[in-house]
């Protein structure tokens, strides 16, 4: 008896520093993941658009598989496999890269939408003015069809940051794997999951608050 | 002056302009008119390469066009174009919108390209929106902003495709009246319109275009007075 009760201790203060720290583990996987994610998705979705025959038979099918295979899975498969070609990465390395690209199959998609966002008399009038090529598509395209889009930018923002808690399985002590050892210990899964998922609100929250603030600025 | 040589413009197996020879002369104002489908935007693009074409040139100010060796976007700056669709850049205010292409198409700075849009806006009398977002303007406003963004680039040419189709009626006539200034300041022109009284009043010549041929060219006296071609003859008895 005495034994189990020093072993399972209750839910102390640095407990909470334990999940606060998790939890910024959990942001800083999802901040690489998502800020590279997006410039590469960005890409892919403008070599979708442009349409080079050769570019969309070879991305548009290996996106796919990004989309469609459950991410857990992808997950577990590369790091079990990415060995066997060399890459030695850590579960963080490993959770980073794939997080990556699924985020970047996501934002091909938006990406794509918001070029095709812009109407084609839009991109003549500019192209009218004297503007290059990347000259419309960074003043013209960039802007209207980034904000045309960014909500569903958002969408994908606030979903990998949920999924990055599949990073756990590798091991990685991001929010929800430190949850998990906290109730093995406390016995407390009501009390640590509520706080874990608190967390998550906390980093969600501002950010849909601040994107429906930019949104309605620019729907003025 | 712009010269147009049997120009030929096919979309796949659709032959859209058919060996096109036109000349327009500086200070000209020549008013386009014909029936939906035959060739008048096309024309248009073709004049500054917003589309290839497949046979024949084109020479502005005896540069060639469509060449391989012409820089399009320095040519553009000579022949602004206004589209159907006034196209104002809904993320700028109205001065910006002006003031883009000059600052960063010709590298002005920020202030000689805003004092640029602050004197075309009032040019076309919108003196008192700089401040303004597009959406916030009327279709006529919008359409007047288009035609300042275009003067901006201190064009030559001015190319107007049908500006006021897309607008109310009671909007129509401010356009109108700022084409026909610009037309008094002497800038050359070419104008597709539906506006029969506009081509009639502020041309120097109409063109009317029948499938792809332009079948006549004359001052609008001759053209609306006593048209030569039949084709030309019938377009005027159903627009009137
Ligand atoms: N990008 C394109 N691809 C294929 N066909 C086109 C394209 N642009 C125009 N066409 C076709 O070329 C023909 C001429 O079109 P154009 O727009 O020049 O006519 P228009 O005289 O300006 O008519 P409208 O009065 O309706 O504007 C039409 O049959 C049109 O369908
Ligand atoms: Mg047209």
């Amino acid at each position: 008896m005495q034994n189990s009760i020093s072993f399972f201790t209750g839910f102390g203060i640095n407990d909470l520093w334990f999940l606060g720290e998790a939890a910024l583990k959990t942001l800083w996987i999802s901040v690489l993941s998502i800020s590279v994610g997006t410039l590469l998705g960005t890409f892919f979705g403008w070599v979708l658009h442009e349409g080079k025959l050769a570019a969309t038979l070879t991305i548009a099918p290996v996106l796919d598989v990004f989309r469609s295979v459950p991410l857990i899975i992808q997950l577990v498969l590369f790091y079990n496999f990415a060995p066997i070609i060399g890459l030695n990465f850590d579960p963080f390395l490993s959770g980073v890269v794939i997080l990556t690209f699924y985020t970047a199959s996501l934002v091909a998609n938006v990406a794509r939408g918001g070029i095709e966002a812009v109407p084609q008399s839009m991109r003549r009038a500019s192209r009218s003015l004297g503007m290059s090529y990347w000259q419309d598509l960074f003043h013209v395209v960039l802007p209207i069809g980034g904000r045309a889009v960014f909500p569903a930018w958002i969408g994908v923002v606030l979903g990998v940051m949920k999924d990055s808690a599949l990073v756990s399985v590798l091991g990685y002590v991001e929010l929800l794997k430190a949850s998990q050892v906290l109730i093995t210990r406390t016995q407390e899964p009501l009390l640590i999951l509520a706080i874990a998922g608190a967390f998550y609100f906390a980093l969600s929250y501002p950010i849909s608050r601040y994107a429906n603030k930019f949104e309605q600025r620019w729907s003025k | 002056m712009i010269q147009v040589r049997d120009l030929h413009k096919h979309f796949g197996d659709l032959h859209v302009l058919k060996g096109i020879n036109l000349d327009v002369n500086k200070g000209e104002v020549l008013s386009v008119i014909g029936s939906s489908g035959s060739g008048k935007s096309t024309l248009l693009y073709c004049l500054n390469s917003l589309e290839q074409i497949q046979q024949g040139s084109v020479h502005v100010d005896g540069i060639d066009v469509h060449a391989k060796s012409t820089g399009v976007n320095t040519l553009r700056q000579k022949l602004g174009m206004v589209f159907q669709q006034w196209n104002s850049f809904p993320h700028l205010t109205v001065l910006e919108n002006v003031a883009l292409s000059p600052r960063i198409v010709k590298g002005k700075s920020k202030e000689e390209a805003i004092a640029m849009a602050e004197k075309q806006l009032k040019h076309v009398g919108l003196g008192d929106k700089f401040k303004h977002y597009p959406n916030s303007l009327s279709g006529g406003q919008q359409q007047r902003l288009a035609i300042a963004r275009a003067l901006a680039m201190e064009p030559e040419y001015m190319l107007f495709d049908e500006a006021t189709s897309a607008l109310d009626p009671e909007k129509v006539g401010e356009v109108l009246d700022t084409m026909r200034l610009l037309a008094e300041e002497g800038m050359t022109m070419i104008c597709v319109t539906h506006e029969m009284g506009f081509a009639k009043e502020v041309s120097d010549r109409v063109a009317y275009f029948h499938n792809g041929i332009m079948e006549e060219i004359g001052p609008p006296e001759q053209l609306f007075g006593s048209p030569q071609s039949e084709h030309t003859r019938k377009f005027l008895a159903n627009v009137r």
